[in-house]
């Protein structure tokens, strides 16, 4: 059953809104400029696509157009950011933070100063444009740099409120957001903290139950967690529906923010005894990757990795792509029942 | 205008500095050592003249910015302040150790003055364009505080030390447009233009000239000096301030090395240190000037 405590769209599964995360973006970056006269946005020449149009009408004076240089882009916030400004950067992420890498590294990470890089028509939901721009290294590349947070909001909501934060913050962020237009699920009362994972699903006794309690109630021992970033949590959502209806118990837990991991994973993990991870990201290097460095420390167990298997996309509608890269719903529930037959 | 015997004194200091960076290097054990000597006369004008800095307060909101984007010749800028009082002359010994704040490519958080982390190159001018910038864009200051309350008008300056070679990144011709769009004017730009680069002269490696005329072509104004002459390199500076409509960059012309005869204009020496018995042999030319003076001699 959707967890009440985070407050989730009453209509999640019966035609949600939709709305592309990139839309969030363009809100919450608006309401930090509001906030804070620091906040500026930076553009290479994509304001439209990345929605950094909409701070650019609001604040004409603190836009900053790039034009089509990714790497001078980054390292003019950093020099921005140095002096006491909050930058945002935004660009797709197979460019920004695909093409600039290095630049980020030592004058963002390494120099420690917070500049916000938003990357955009992250995954192969960008759909027609093809692998050139479906970006599914973005998090490996991001997550591996020393000082830098990574977050991955799960719908628009989520993504205004990650913007505001990451204002807020005072380090530098990455952030990446999708094009499609994806269900809305979380609301403006669902809890949004950096580093904090939310559990979207749980089994209805809120928590997994006692081995025994099972048996008397005539259910079977399975059991199961799926960790899911990004839009894709939807899918997850779609999943738990199933299992449970199957008797499987479950939990979806949405991890906006990738790093750094929310160390209560690890319990929920330890309860569960089987996990799934899912994204729109290559495994090597994504959520997959971190939750398996977290619990092969801690707490070694099954885990099935949802996401593209180390290969690129390709050009077409961004549902099909889904399905095509193993990301549907039906994977999914494969992957969870795969998991919970691993458990010895 | 400096008179002949203040430009005496900054010739003198520069000799110092010169003698700390081969001690630095030396002790070090690996570094790179023609760049800092060829760069000695323009920091020691940057930071015993031109600059407005406070070495007690290296955080003096009001204090002229240097982005040292060719940060693999960070010895020169220690050098110069430590005899400018930053810190101690004996911390310089602690170059790329354990520990130190003097790390092989400087850091800014690691040693106060440096103003921002750098070594991979071609990012430098960048990254004083967008401080340049950042800086215009507040009429009034903001103090930390998001109000935008108080605060006081930005009168400093920034300044980007670059090297010829690294005019072969990419990244460096996007800021190059970035800074000529939008006429940064304070912002200016030093190109330590001494023709050698790793694996050799820089026009046989990748050609740079006219690199005038590009500067130009970007919409900055450009100046050539004789990076060794100090009158003249301060001159510049102060066009460089006068200038209102567009960012300017002072072509220095300088020898890699400069000032031991054994290391001037030879690329092999662009990233190896002297060995302790060349260091000595290189510290008496320095204090004898040329051995000139033999009561200097130990």
């Amino acid at each position: 059953m959707l967890n009440p405590d985070a407050k989730l769209v009453a209509n999640i599964f019966e035609k949600p809104e939709m709305a592309p995360t990139r839309d969030g973006f363009g809100k919450g970056s608006v309401e930090a400029g509001k906030a804070d006269l620091r906040v500026v946005v930076l553009s290479a020449d994509l304001e439209e696509s990345t929605r950094a149009e909409w701070f650019h009408k609001e604040f004409p004076d603190r836009y900053i157009e790039m034009g089509v240089a990714e790497q001078n882009m980054a390292t003019v916030a950093a020099g921005m950011a140095n002096y006491g400004k909050i930058p945002f950067i935004t660009s797709y992420a197979a460019f920004s933070p695909g093409r600039n890498w290095e630049q980020i590294r030592t004058t963002i990470a390494l120099n420690n100063v917070p500049v916000i890089i938003c990357g955009m028509h992250a995954g192969v939901s960008v759909g027609p444009d093809g692998a050139t721009h479906q970006m599914l290294e973005d998090m490996a590349l991001m997550r591996s740099m020393p000082n830098m947070i990574v977050i991955s909001p799960c719908d628009a909501e989520e993504a205004r409120k990650a913007t505001i934060a990451a204002a807020k913050v005072g380090k530098p962020v990455y952030m990446r957001f999708g094009r499609e237009k994806t269900p809305v699920m979380t609301t403006a009362d669902t809890p949004f903290e950096i580093g904090k994972s939310q559990i979207f699903w749980q089994p209805k006794g809120l928590t997994f139950s006692e081995p025994q309690q099972s048996h008397e109630k005539g259910l079977t021992f399975s059991r199961v967690v799926i960790f899911g970033t990004g839009p894709l949590t939807h899918n997850a959502l779609l999943a738990a529906q199933q299992l449970e209806k199957e008797n499987i118990e479950v939990m979806v837990v949405n991890v906006a923010t990738i790093k750094p991991l929310d160390e209560k994973i690890i319990e929920i993990a330890k309860q569960a005894g089987a996990v799934v991870t899912v994204e729109e990201h290559q495994v090597n290097g994504g959520l997959g990757s971190a939750i398996a460095e977290l619990l092969s420390k801690n707490a070694p167990l099954p885990i099935e990795m949802i996401g593209v298997q180390n290969q690129f996309g390709q050009s077409g509608q961004p549902a099909e792509l889904i399905e095509h890269y193993g990301m549907g719903v039906s994977h999914i529930l494969a992957a969870a029942k795969k998991a919970i037959a691993r458990k010895s | 205008m400096l008179s002949d015997s203040e430009i005496r004194d900054l010739e003198q200091k520069a000799v110092a500095i010169r003698s700390t960076i081969i001690e630095m290097l030396v002790a070090a054990g690996s570094g790179h050592t023609a760049g800092p000597l060829g760069m000695a006369d323009i920091f020691t004008a940057l930071y015993f003249h031109v600059l407005k800095h406070d070495p007690k307060n290296p955080n003096w909101e009001d204090r002229d910015r240097v982005m040292l984007s060719n940060g693999h010749i960070v010895p020169v800028r220690y050098a110069a302040m430590a005899h400018a009082g930053y810190f101690p002359i004996e911390e310089c010994l602690t170059l790329r150790k354990f520990g130190s704040r003097l790390q092989g490519h400087p850091e800014r958080e690691k040693l106060p003055g440096v103003e921002t982390t750098s070594g991979p190159l071609g990012s430098g001018l960048s990254q004083a364009s967008g401080y340049a910038y950042a800086a215009r864009m507040d009429p009034i200051r903001e103090p930390s505080a998001s109000n935008g309350a108080g605060g006081k008008k930005n009168t400093f300056r920034v300044f980007c030390v670059m090297s010829d070679g690294e005019h072969q990144e990419g990244n460096l011709w996007e800021a190059m447009l970035f800074a000529g769009k939008n006429k940064l004017s304070n912002l200016t730009a030093i190109i330590d233009r001494n023709n050698i680069q790793i694996d050799g002269m820089t026009e046989n490696i990748m050609p740079l000239e006219p690199l005038r005329e590009k500067y130009e072509a970007f919409n900055w104004h450009v100046l050539e000096v004789d990076g060794h002459n100090i009158a003249q390199f301060i001159a510049a500076c102060d066009e460089a301030d006068a200038i209102y409509e567009k960012p300017t960059v002072i072509i220095a012309h300088t020898i890699p090395g400069k000032g031991i005869k054994e290391i001037e204009r030879d690329f092999r020496w662009h990233g190896k240190p002297p060995k302790p018995e060349e260091g000595k042999k290189f510290l008496d030319e320095l204090r004898t000037m040329g051995g000139k003076i033999s009561s200097e001699h130990q």
